[in-house]
């Protein structure tokens, strides 16, 4: 099963949309509640990232039998250290992001910590991409 | 103890979600930030929160909370309060702050 969900950069009345679409989708097919939570909790995050960081970005998910693969790729100013970027703390979000409670610099490690895998590619001056798994059997 | 008898308890006021009012809470969480709350607040806890716009209730959502409480009475925006209808999940308001809130709730959960 494959579809997907666009992402619109500064709209962040809409953060969250894929997250809970995803959500309804895996609840009909039955997933363990725990396994779901740590998906939705990966991709709600990752969408917010293409909202408080990117132009705008697409999420792609495919649920097969076994897994859940979510690419999540956006045009936007790109990620120049994945590596920093991944450190609890680590944010460029500007002031009116911090205001509303985002900018903690804890969306990339809630996503590590909450996916099977992770897997991100970036080029400054274009976007990123984040790939994560998860197994749907606990 | 479950989400009505804590806003008698605690006189809080109900302003969205009233479907799920008789959650059960299993404890709190009281942070301002986003993220912080994705990674560490629980299932069927009370999230205590100064933040007002409708993201707050799409994390409540997404991590099955039993009820937001914003604190210093401050007023929920107009989309936050409808997504907590749509969600029923409840959203309430106190006139304490959050340090006042949540020693409050710790206090009644503990006893
Ligand atoms: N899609 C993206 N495009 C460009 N930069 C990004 C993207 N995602 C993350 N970043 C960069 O990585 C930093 C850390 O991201 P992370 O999600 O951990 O924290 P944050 O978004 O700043 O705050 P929080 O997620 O806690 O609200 C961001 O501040 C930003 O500089
Ligand atoms: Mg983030």
């Amino acid at each position: 099963m494959e579809f997907s969900y666009e992402v619109e950069g500064g709209n962040f009345a809409k953060a969250g949309n894929a997250a809970s679409g995803v959500k309804k989708v895996l609840k009909q097919l039955n997933v363990d509640p725990k396994v779901i939570k740590r998906i939705v909790v990966a991709l709600y995050e990752g969408e917010v990232n293409v909202v408080a960081h990117a132009y705008k970005g697409k999420v792609l998910v495919d649920i097969d039998t076994s897994r859940i693969y979510i690419r999540i790729e956006d045009e936007g100013p790109g990620i120049p250290d994945i590596d920093l970027a991944m450190q609890v703390g680590y944010s460029t979000a500007s002031a009116m992001v911090r205001e509303m409670g985002f900018g903690a610099g804890m969306g990339l490690p809630n996503m590590k910590r909450n996916a099977d895998a992770i897997e991100i590619s970036s080029k400054v001056g274009e976007g990123t991409v984040v790939e994560l798994t998860t197994k749907l059997t606990s | 103890m479950k989400v009505c008898d804590i806003i008698e308890k605690l006189n809080l006021k109900v302003i969205g979600g009233e479907e799920g009012l008789q959650n059960e809470v299993t404890g709190g969480y009281t942070s301002d930030l986003l993220s912080d709350v994705m990674g560490n607040v629980d299932e069927g806890q009370i999230w205590i929160t100064l933040q007002t716009h409708r993201n707050v209730m799409a994390v409540a959502s997404l991590k099955e909370v039993a009820a937001v409480i914003i604190v210093k009475d401050l007023e929920a925006d107009e989309n936050t309060i409808s997504q907590s209808n749509d969600e029923g999940i409840p959203l309430l308001s106190s006139s304490m702050e959050a340090y006042e809130l949540s020693g409050e709730l710790y206090q009644l959960l503990k006893g």
